[in-house]
């Protein structure tokens, strides 16, 4: 291991130095060397902006030709990059520098370079203090691409905790409403869980002698000073929160609405996706025989999160904040995918995850959009956009229908993929998780029937349209992506499907009662018969 | 089984109204101005499709209507999941084709007239193509999720086309309420193909109607499993097909451009559910709950609907109200084994039901209104729509020789046999029908003018005034319409309908004609008694219906006029008092109060306990050297007590 170019420390450590170096620009309007002149614009928060984009934009790259280059034939995790970092072993561990990616996180990494490339370009017109702006945004990506791509726990923790920092101030700083409170509210709440997963961690590399979680074995943890149901619990509590699931919900309405647009889509789009990477990745793993017998209790918390997440979005008046809600909602059908503990149903939840980075995260652009220029988010203040803005009411009403699940685009795929590999399992709860979808399609078309369309009002005159470049692109991007995965899933889907299946393997060894379908058995026995 | 039927040819029906779509939405800015292609791409694409059709029809035909061999693709295969996407091609679909492209082609045609001079013209006819590519799609396709991705669809295009006015209001709720209260049936579906494929592993149509439906024969699958699955299909028909408690959404759906009402919400995609079901046909019938569920549900929403439609004032209304009922009579026809005789009706049904809707939209380009209580008398200033009109509902009433007599007969022949009492309501239902179709051909072409509508702001038509026969293109489709609204019935004769939709089934059967003079007489007086009825109440106005309606017949009229207090119950009942403003609002105080406030309370309590803990950590220098000699005392007091 280890050998070859250390790809992955790049690609996680490139927007960091994009960070570095929007932060070294000098502060005032300055005359650049003559060489430079023609290259960089003069004031710093042209640059910055530039820069911005074209660290994100190479990290994108990165990703996709890693994604292009991933093996799909071979197994385990690919570019892996490891060094020996810590060892303790006269106190038993070991801490490695060491990462890699497998069928799980390649899609997200892939995911994280997309939205935060499309994060920079909706920021175009930033000009409060656009340096730091920049700076904390390629942070962020830094801190999203080191927990996607780390292998050992210590760093995973230290990359999980690393996002709270740029997240805070861009709340904080950027954000609008009550953003103190909200951007508060975020760090105490994810903190609260890190305390927990922090103590898991530990006791699960002191007893397994190694924070490498290639190496963890459940049996290990046997003698560990908490029990491996506790350990499981204080890790779920973290994940749990960031995913998240009713009831520690509440931090992400508040952190949504009132974060700057780029901080939400890079909040719905990834930072929530480590959640549902962190309960396949380390809990569904790590400790398959705890995780299989808890999927009644998470199979319940799932279809909880998705009606409640849902009824409580149909209450919504503000538009952001009805997107934000639908998030806990469709969150839970990750959730819910995972419960049914077979390939089908973790499929459809990693499924989820990319799909609704892209649609909630498209939904979050178009909604910063229109804010832009009608100043109001409020539904009830808006009404017949369409008459004005009609590209822009037409990418709204496609994101909407891409959140309600309608087929031929991304959503679809995930739901139903989900809802096959959970039914077997946990049938009520999967019925009552199918309610979820009929609540979409009510808070979805009762929003834009009331934004969009209607008689034409006259405020609107004189709005503009989609006009400049870096609003097109995004747009087009994220059109594109999500009817590409409606109609041919299995680009990501095959994908995820060598990640899912030793977790659902490894599952099977303890559990072996997982029949995600009855399967051909019957059929193959009434065509014999 | 090899084919002489290219694959490709047979994805090109489907292939040509997509292209149509992609097409006027790239050009779109161009065509907004310049929008007089858009229809042209559109008509060209799907005669396209039609002409395809009709050649594959011809084959199928040769093959006594049994299916045409395709490879079959896969789309998703993960763990246990394989989705295919492949083509089923069968006498059934054929005529599904033949009967959508056709009705599509001649709407399209109607429509470069109806929606002339429009603003969203091109928007239109590329909402139309998106409309035929998904309908088509529906039924072309061999395997269940992919048919309900298309069945999802073609609710997409009903969506954008009821709401294509969106600057109404009435327009945009009628969309959102269609969308909705469809998709409350298609959660069955949903859970009906989840649910056979987690106990039967397969998603593959041909293989649960023959090796799953042979499996609970032989005991292998539970009887339950079987059932739980036909009520799934069922609720996912009786949402799209709009059959009772689910059809509240069609007659507001009227609010759509009346050419969007006659080809997607009479024609095609309403039945799209009688398609499933019998799609599913070896499946119903193994399944006597799942049977008799919608035979009742049919002859019930027959009976239902024609008596609410008696009292409508708007002619779409009317329309959409008969809608309702035939399609009420497909469905019973299903549930009472009557196979063949649905799909024949589906086929009569469609023709004469578009070529009235056409009827009513060139009535309304005349007068600027839908409202029956403004017109009369037009009989002589449009002749050519009153003349076919009235052939459409000649046939609607089931009245020999036209096509419509042949199929409803069919099917009333197999009730009898079948279910008695269903026999009964379906008859009453027949004659309802004949009286409402009279009443309405009564009030809008007879008596004398009563003036019309205002133009709406970004409305059609002309001077309302003087309303006069609307444009070649509007009328020729109407004379085209009524050669199969009198002709179709004839293919009867030799039993050739029947035996290609029959082939379709596993185990196909020869189709033979029907014919039974009882029930020949029993229609036809029943028939006869409609027209009657209506002329004598509404043309001679034998009955004063204006003092019925305020005396004894009071609490009747208010019933039916209430839509039977269906939009009342479920609308403001359940949906706005009992969901909205009760249980949601509930949840969401408890959200914002309960769980919100209680969290908070945790970081209070929190920040509290910080509070106490930072008097000690206050910066004074004096008292931390204080703390220090202190605790200093106590670890030396400490270590000298219990070390020494």
């Amino acid at each position: 291991m280890g050998e070859g170019f250390p790809i992955l420390s790049v690609l996680v450590f490139l927007p960091l130095a994009g960070a570095l170096l929007i932060a070294l620009l000098p502060g005032q309007r300055v005359h650049w060397p003559a060489v430079a002149v023609r290259v960089l614009p003069g004031d710093q928060q042209a640059s910055a902006k530039w820069i911005a984009l074209a660290f994100a934009f190479a990290t994108l790259v990165i990703a996709l030709v890693l994604f292009v280059l991933f093996d799909r034939a071979g197994s385990g995790f690919q570019f892996t990059d490891t060094f020996l970092w810590v060892s303790a072993q006269d106190v038993g561990f070991d801490v490695s520098y060491a990462f890699g990616v497998d069928g799980l996180s390649m899609p997200l990494v892939l995911l994280t370079g997309l939205l935060t490339t499309i994060a920079v370009l909706i920021s175009w017109r930033i000009n409060v203090r656009p340096k730091e702006y920049f700076a904390w945004l390629l942070v962020l990506e830094t801190s999203v691409l080191g927990v996607f791509t780390s292998l050992d726990l210590i760093f995973f923790f230290i990359f999980w905790e690393l996002e709270l920092l740029p997240m805070f101030f861009l709340i904080n700083v950027w954000g609008s409403g009550r953003r103190s409170y909200s951007a508060m509210k975020f760090v105490l709440f994810t903190f609260f869980g890190s305390a927990f997963m922090l103590v898991g961690f530990l006791v699960m590399g002191v007893a397994a002698g190694t924070f490498d979680m290639r190496e963890i074995q459940e049996s290990a943890l046997a003698g560990a000073v908490l029990p491996v149901p506790a350990i499981f619990a204080f890790i779920f509590l973290a994940f749990g929160i960031k995913l998240p699931v009713v009831p520690v919900h509440t931090w992400l309405p508040d952190a949504h609405t009132d974060a700057p647009t780029a901080a939400s889509v890079m909040l719905a789009g990834v930072l929530l996706k480590m959640g549902g990477y962190g309960i396949l990745r380390l809990l569904f793993t790590l400790m398959p025989e705890t995780a299989a017998a808890a999927d009644v209790a998470l199979a319940i918390l799932a279809a909880v999160s998705i009606i409640y997440g849902a009824v409580i979005t149909v209450r919504q008046t503000d538009l952001k904040r009805l997107v934000a809600y639908s998030s806990v909602s469709h969150m839970g059908f990750v959730l819910l995918g995972v419960a049914g503990l077979g390939v089908v149903g973790m499929s459809g939840a990693a499924m989820q995850l990319v799909t609704h980075g892209l649609i909630t995260g498209m939904l979050f652009v178009v909604v910063g959009m229109i804010y832009d220029r009608t100043h109001t988010r409020q539904i009830s203040a808006m009404r017949g956009l369409a008459h004005y803005l009609p590209l822009l009411s037409a990418m709204l009403v496609f994101a909407g229908l891409a959140g309600l699940g309608l087929p031929a685009l991304a959503g679809f795929v995930s739901e139903v993929t989900v809802f096959l590999g959970a039914f077997g399992r946990h049938e009520p709860q999967t019925a009552v998780a199918l309610i979820g979808v009929l609540l979409a399609a009510g808070y979805v078309l009762w929003a834009l029937q009331r934004s969009v369309f209607g008689p034409r009002d006259e405020r609107w005159r004189e709005l503009q349209d989609v006009r400049a470049w870096w609003e097109f692109l995004p747009l087009g991007a994220l059109v594109s992506l999500i009817v590409l995965l409606g109609v041919y899933p299995s680009v990501v889907l095959d994908v995820f499907e060598l990640g899912v299946r030793p977790i659902a393997e490894g599952i099977a060894v303890v559990q072996p009662d997982v029949v995600e379908s009855e399967a051909l058995e019957v059929a193959r026995l009434g065509r014999g018969g | 089984m090899s084919t002489p039927v290219s694959e490709v040819v047979v994805w090109l029906i489907l292939g040509l109204p997509v292209a149509s779509f992609v097409l006027i939405a790239a050009l779109y800015p161009v065509l907004r101005r310049y929008s007089a292609p858009a229809g042209w791409i559109a008509m060209i694409t799907v005669g396209g499709s039609l002409g395809i059709s009709v050649w594959l029809l011809m084959e199928t035909i040769n093959a006594a209507g049994q299916p045409l061999g395709f490879e079959t693709h896969e789309l998703v295969d993960v763990g246990s999941l394989l989705i295919t996407i492949g083509i089923r091609l069968d006498g059934l679909t054929a005529v599904m084709m033949v009967v959508v492209t056709a009705v599509s082609f001649l709407v399209q045609v109607y429509s470069t007239g109806y929606m002339h001079g429009d603003r969203g013209y091109a928007r239109y006819f590329a909402y139309m193509s998106l409309f035929t590519a998904a309908m088509l799609g529906l039924v072309l396709v061999d395997n269940l999720v992919v048919l309900f991705a298309f069945w999802e669809l073609v609710g997409l295009a009903s969506y954008l086309l009821i709401g294509f006015w969106f600057h109404k209001p009435a327009a945009a709720a009628a969309a959102k309420k269609a969308f909705l209260v469809t998709r409350a049936g298609d959660l069955g579906l949903l859970a009906a193909l989840i649910f056979i494929w987690v106990r039967a592993g397969t998603l593959d149509i041909a293989t649960i109607n023959t090796e799953i439906v042979g499996a609970v024969e032989l005991g292998l699958l539970g009887q339950t499993t079987l059932t739980l699955f036909a009520v799934g299909l069922v609720a996912g028909a009786v949402g799209k097909s709009a059959q009772f408690p689910l059809h509240i959404w069609l007659p507001d759906a009227m609010e759509g451009p009346t050419p969007v009402s006659a080809l997607i919400h009479a024609a095609t995609m309403v039945v799209a559910g009688v398609y499933l079901l019998g799609r599913f046909f070896p499946v119903l019938e193994a399944s006597a709950t799942a049977s008799d569920l919608i035979a009742w549900i049919g002859v019930g929403t027959a009976l239902g609907a024609g008596l609410v439609a008696v009292v409508q004032t708007d002619i779409k209304r009317v329309l959409a109200y008969s809608t309702i009922s035939q399609i009420g009579y497909m469905m019973f026809a299903l549930g009472t084994g009557a196979y063949a005789a649905a799909f024949f009706h589906l086929m009569t049904h469609a023709f004469f039901k578009a070529l009235l809707f056409l009827g009513a939209g060139s009535v309304n380009h005349a007068t600027n209104t839908f409202d029956m209580r403004r017109m009369g008398g037009l009989r002589t200033a449009m002749p050519v729509t009153y003349l076919t009109f009235v052939i459409g509902a000649l046939s609607l009433s089931g009245v020999i020789p036209l096509a419509g007599f042949w199929s409803k007969d069919e099917i009333l022949i197999e009730a009898w046999d079948h279910q008695r009492a269903i026999f009964a309501l379906a008859l009453v239902a027949s004659g309802l029908t004949a009286f409402y179709m009279f009443r309405a051909i009564v009030l809008t072409f007879h008596g004398s003018y009563r003036g019309g509508g205002q133009l709406e702001p970004g409305g059609h038509g002309g001077d309302a005034a003087h309303p006069h026969e609307s444009s070649w293109s509007m009328r020729g489709v109407l004379v085209l319409l009524a050669v199969p609204a009198v002709a179709a019935g004839f293919l009867t004769f030799g039993g050739e309908f029947q035996t290609w939709v029959l082939g379709a089934l596993p185990h196909p059967k020869e189709g033979h004609f029907v014919f039974d003079l009882g029930v020949f007489l029993a229609s036809t007086i029943v028939a006869a008694a409609g027209i009657g009825g209506a002329v004598a109440v509404y043309q001679l106005r034998l009955i004063n219906v204006a003092a019925l309606r305020a005396g004894r017949l009071r609490p009747v009229y208010h019933a039916l006029e209430s839509k039977l207090y269906m939009d009342l119950l479920v609308e403001d009942g359940l949906v706005r008092r009992f969901f909205h403003g009760g249980l949601a609002r509930a949840m969401a105080r408890v959200d914002e109060q309960g769980v919100d406030r209680a969290l908070d309370g945790v970081w209070h309590a929190s920040f509290e306990a910080g509070r106490w803990g930072r008097l000690v950590q206050n910066g004074q220098v004096q008292m931390m050297a204080v703390a220090l000699v202190a605790g200093g005392v106590v670890v030396w007091g400490a270590v000298v007590l219990f070390w020494a």
